[in-house]
């Protein structure tokens, strides 16, 4: 067994990422009067942070590579004669630094004065008023008037007719944190900047709108946009015109992401888990039931598995070549959407399964509706999710399999925040209260889906099991398969199959008739987080390289997976993801403690749905029909002629 | 334009300095060209010498390095490199392949200013005579160590691609934007290699050095600004061209040779220069005193120097890469500020403000395009405070 990493620079994990141990020279600096020793190369910025100075920053991210354009972190440099950035001025040689004189100061009040005055503000109806980085900039270094006036005027410029990115360039400030954010981090590519001097602008290709470019609605703009040019479609009023509406029976489901990190919005440090007090505050919001989406990611690995046992039968024993290997994971809407634009003659490699979410939506449509007596068409299926391409994904035309959409609304951490804190509930303060039945009861394993790797491991238990009749604690302590955990860009494992192995589960028994051809396999599988690694794993495979041996992998198109999604509470950090995937490994462990099942073939609801709904098991008919997709390939050049009239204009 | 006054590059033979530089070693053709003083032509005045030790002592992942001409000439009011790439071409290109003899280069790229266009079929034409004379390519002299060659790779009309790291991001095919120094070219330049980026006319006077000596080249001008200099001489003149005259010439002998003795002020050095009052003609053309790339703009006795700001500042507006916010918004205050000012609109207080913003602008911009670009707004309030205050709408 062995856990390794490929070569190659590790886009996503920013601070807290395994770096390469190379011996470096320390040099030593004076940052304020005080002395610190650091690592040649490093910025002044992390510099005056090792000794405890802060520095205000606003083009610099620590997920992002230094860009040096905003020119706020500006300080005074020895043998410099003007001002240079920290965030981008690597410390080589001895140096007397002062981050605060009066040049300093008079050049940030402009440099912020500046920004201010190229900013369309409308601070009080901004949805990140309050949270906004240069309204903070602005209160700390003394913009205590407007300077250089301000626009008064909207530039008409803003696209809010996708389905889940918004962008308000009149909020822009030109930062280049979006843009470095699609390409460096996501290596998507699809802002940009044109134009100079005062025309500069971030751009999509030909100024079109995100929805007709291969934007993947990974939001990670959003998570990455100090102000509210670039904001989440909010679907909250909709959501509570349903609620209010008696003829409507408005369910909710809650995904593990956002339950680790709503905490945030209500001022709790990240990794704060609120999964209980969110149920009662669901319901005080007016919701008629909470389920968990657990309950369908449990039902995701039986099915995923399935398939991949099914793919790798027909691939590898009976020589089936339209099922190829390896298979790809299929629950991120932004990695599907990814692949359906970048690696489009890869589509078949990827699992036809829904993803959680809406495989929860179509049985809430159906088997749900059927037993509760209620008309699926009165019934509104809402679910909190960490992402702002779960909205997309819930607006595909194929989603739609019931009759009706899968999910009606799918609202993001951020948008829960706003819901409850306009119903005046401060959340920590909420008594704790459970899931509602029939969809009650999760796993430890759907809860780890929010985490990178998590779709891994759970699928890993369950087939661990399927196979060697074993249990897997008898391969891993606590079952806990920690060679696919952790925040590398793409993870590569091995794990071989004991030679001997188990009967085939009864639930499995119609699909393939023994496991003998698996004896002494050994299991190749990687997880990837991030698509500027899931790019490099895809060039990889493409070339026929060691990921192209792989059986199967975890893509997830955000850094740290669900738990770093676009519609996650900002801002976000590699410590902060690093904090929310504590919380949801913790909650899976806590499964364990208290006797609950930690893997998904394992949890009761499933089970019951297996035998009273989809009785002709996974991967069977019901299923192919209900819980199982299809995908289109894009491309990355979008007839711009066919798309609608409407022109992205105010 | 004409050439106003004899140029001594025109008497250098093309080869001559190339044969004289191989004949000492790559250190020798270094200490060669420190010997002289040399100091960077473009306008940023850092000795040549150096720069090309520093590049020949960079570490060179694959033993590259890149020479790179810098010919986007594009301060307003500079045409002299246009002269020498269309009348001397050989000693431009000479100068690249001596600098890349020092450095150990390979390649070599001529940046040509997108306006230039036009001289492109001259220069390929003289790089093929130079590769037919065993002056460049394969064995250059005879050498079977001496390869290098040199191809032509045209701007596209962004003045900001004039600074040189600007110039490698568009080389490179990306968007022409400075990069952040450091690390400087000389250490990650060019595809992350070594590379020195040398202004047309230095290049052409390293073969004129190489040629006559570096004691000939050290004995004119001043201590710090050795050597002669080529000016580019417009504006409200009777004998507007390029002239030589060595480092070091006061400007009131410029205004003389040019005709324009009853100017008013001279804005030396381009947009991005300063404005340099009458009162003060008898201040020297220098690296240590008035430095300049080459321009120098006369502004007669009838003009409106706030007209002169305004259109400089326009240019500036335009011409910023928009990466960083000093210079993206700040040239646009100046601007509005510049209007205010001729409307007679500006409070004393806003004058303040915008100064301490022109202020601001030379220490925090990312280049030297917008640490420069307040320069000419500042020295014009600095020196003619009573002419641009108190204007009243009616006067305008």
């Amino acid at each position: 067994m062995s856990a390794q990493e490929p070569a190659g620079r590790d886009q996503t994990t920013g601070g807290d990422a395994p770096v390469a141990t190379v011996e470096r020279e320390t040099v030593s600096v004076t940052i304020d009067g005080r002395e610190v020793d650091v690592a040649a190369g490093t910025s002044i910025l992390d510099a005056a942070r090792q000794c405890g100075l802060s520095i205000p920053t606003l083009c610099n991210h620590p997920d992002l590579p230094p860009a040096g354009v905003c020119r706020v972190c500006v300080v005074e440099v020895s043998g410099q004669r003007n001002l240079q950035p920290s965030c981008a001025f690597p410390i080589t040689a001895p140096l007397e630094i002062r981050t605060h004189s009066s040049r300093v100061a008079q050049a940030r009040r402009d440099v912020i004065g500046l920004m201010v005055s190229e900013h369309y503000g409308e601070c009080r109806t901004c949805p990140r008023n309050g949270n906004c980085e240069l309204q903070d900039l602005a209160a700390e270094y003394g913009v205590d008037y407007l300077r250089f006036g301000e626009r008064t005027e909207s530039g008409c410029n803003l696209d809010a007719f996708g389905p889940s990115v918004v962008r308000n360039m009149d909020k822009c400030i030109q930062c280049l944190r979006c843009v470095r954010t699609c390409n460096e981090l996501q290596a998507i590519g699809v802002l940009g900047v044109v134009g100079r001097g005062d025309s500069t602008a971030i751009s999509t290709f030909l100024g079109l709108p995100l929805s007709d470019v291969s934007c993947i609605n990974c939001g990670q703009c959003i998570n990455h946009c100090p102000t509210g040019a670039l904001t989440a479609v909010d679907n909250t009023d909709e959501v509570r015109a349903a609620i209010e509406d008696p003829t409507k029976h408005v369910v909710i489901q809650t995904a593990p992401a956002p339950r680790a990190a709503i905490g945030e919005e209500f001022g709790q440090e990240p990794g704060t888990p609120m999964t209980w007090q969110l149920n009662t505050g669901l319901k005080e919001i007016g919701f008629d039931k909470v389920f968990d989406t657990n309950f369908s990611a449990d039902l995701t690995i039986i099915e995923e598995g399935t398939e991949l046992l099914l793919r790798l039968y027909k691939n590898l024993v009976l020589g089936d070549a339209t099922q190829p290997v390896p298979q790809f994971s299929s629950c991120s809407p932004g990695w599907v959407k990814y692949i359906e634009h970048k690696y489009p003659e890869y589509l078949p490699n990827v699992s036809t399964c829904k993803s959680p979410q809406q495989m929860f939506g179509a049985l809430i449509k159906t088997w749900y509706a059927n037993a509760n007596d209620v008309d699926p068409a009165d019934v509104v299926s809402v679910s909190l999710m960490p992402c702002s391409a779960k909205k997309f994904e819930a607006s595909r035309p194929e989603l739609t399999d019931s009759g009706y959409p899968d999910v009606d609304y799918a609202l993001t951490t951020r948008e829960m925040g706003k819901m409850l804190r306009e119903q005046g509930i401060n959340l920590p303060d909420l008594p704790e209260s459970d899931f509602d039945d029939p969809f009650g009861t999760a796993s430890g394993s759907g809860v780890i889906f929010g985490a990178t790797g998590g779709v891994m491991e759970a699928a890993l238990r369950t087939v661990i099991e399927f196979v060697t009749g074993l249990k897997v604690e008898d391969l891993f302590t606590h079952a806990d398969i920690t060679p696919v955990r952790g925040f590398a860009g793409a993870k590569y494992a091995e794990i071989t199959i004991p030679d001997t192995v188990g009967p085939v589960p009864e639930i499995l028994a119609h699909l393939v008739p023994n496991w003998d051809w698996l004896r002494g396999v050994t299991l190749k599988v990687a997880v990837v987080h991030g698509t500027s690694n899931a790019y490099r794993v895809m060039e990889d495979i493409k070339a026929g390289g060691k990921f192209s041996e792989c059986h199967f992998i975890e893509f997830m198109a955000c850094p740290g997976g669900c738990i770093g999604g676009g519609g996650q509470p900002i801002p976000t950090s590699a410590a902060i993801r690093a904090a929310r995937a504590k919380a949801i490994y913790a909650e899976d462990a806590h499964y364990g403690e208290t006797g609950r099942a930690r893997k998904s073939h394992e949890n009761p609801a499933v089970l019951r749905l297996y035998g009273e709904f989809l009785t002709d098991g996974p991967c069977g008919h019901t299923s192919h029909h209900l819980l199982h997709t299809e995908y289109t390939a894009r491309g990355t050049f979008i007839d711009a002629s066919a798309r609608s009239t409407e022109e992205s204009t105010c | 334009m004409s050439v106003r006054t004899p140029m001594t590059l025109a008497s250098v033979e093309a080869g001559a300095g190339l044969r004289a530089a191989v004949a000492l070693d790559p250190a020798g053709v270094i200490a060669s060209v420190r010997e002289s003083g040399i100091r960077g032509r473009g306008g940023a005045g850092f000795s040549t010498g150096l720069k090309w030790q520093l590049a020949a002592a960079a570490h060179a992942p694959e033993g590259l390095r890149y020479v790179v001409c810098n010919a986007d000439e594009g301060e307003p009011g500079t045409f002299k490199d246009r002269v020498l790439l269309a009348d001397l071409p050989d000693l431009v290109f000479e100068g690249m392949t001596i600098a890349a003899y020092a450095i150990g280069s390979r390649e070599g790229i001529l940046y040509l200013r997108g306006e230039y266009v036009y001289l492109r079929q001259a220069l390929e034409d003289c790089l093929a005579r130079r590769r037919s004379a065993d002056l460049l390519g394969d064995a250059i002299l005879g050498d079977a160590d001496f390869n290098f060659d040199i191809r032509i790779q045209m701007g596209s009309g962004a003045y900001v691609c004039g600074e040189e790291t600007a110039l490698l991001e568009s080389l490179e095919g990306r968007r022409g934007e400075p990069r952040n120094r450091p690390p400087f070219p000389v250490v990650t330049g060019m595809h992350e290699a070594p590379t020195t980026v040398n202004n047309v006319e230095t290049l052409a006077w390293v073969s004129a050095i190489m040629a006559k000596g570096a004691e000939w080249f050290a004995a004119i001008g001043t201590e710090r600004s050795t050597g002669p200099k080529l000016l580019s001489i417009s504006g409200d003149v009777s004998r507007p061209g390029v002239y030589e005259f060595p480092l070091g010439i006061t400007i009131e002998a410029v205004l003389e040779a040019a005709g324009g003795a009853a100017a008013k002020a001279v804005v030396v050095g381009g947009a991005s220069g300063k404005c340099i009052p009458a009162a003060d003609f008898s201040r020297a053309i220098s690296y240590e005193d008035v430095s300049t790339g080459g321009a120098v703009i006369v502004i007669g006795p009838d003009r409106d120097l706030l007209e002169v700001a305004e259109n400089f500042q326009e240019f500036f507006v335009d011409e910023s890469c928009g990466q960083c916010t000093p210079c993206r918004v700040g040239n646009v205050k100046i601007l509005e500020g510049i209007r205010m000012l001729r409307r007679g609109e500006c409070s004393v207080k806003c004058l303040q403000e915008l100064c301490k913003l022109g202020g601001t602008m030379q220490i925090a911009s990312k280049c030297g395009l917008g640490q420069s670009s307040p320069n000419v707004f500042l020295s014009i309030v600095e020196n003619y405070r009573a002419e641009i205050l108190g204007r009243t709408p009616a006067n305008v």
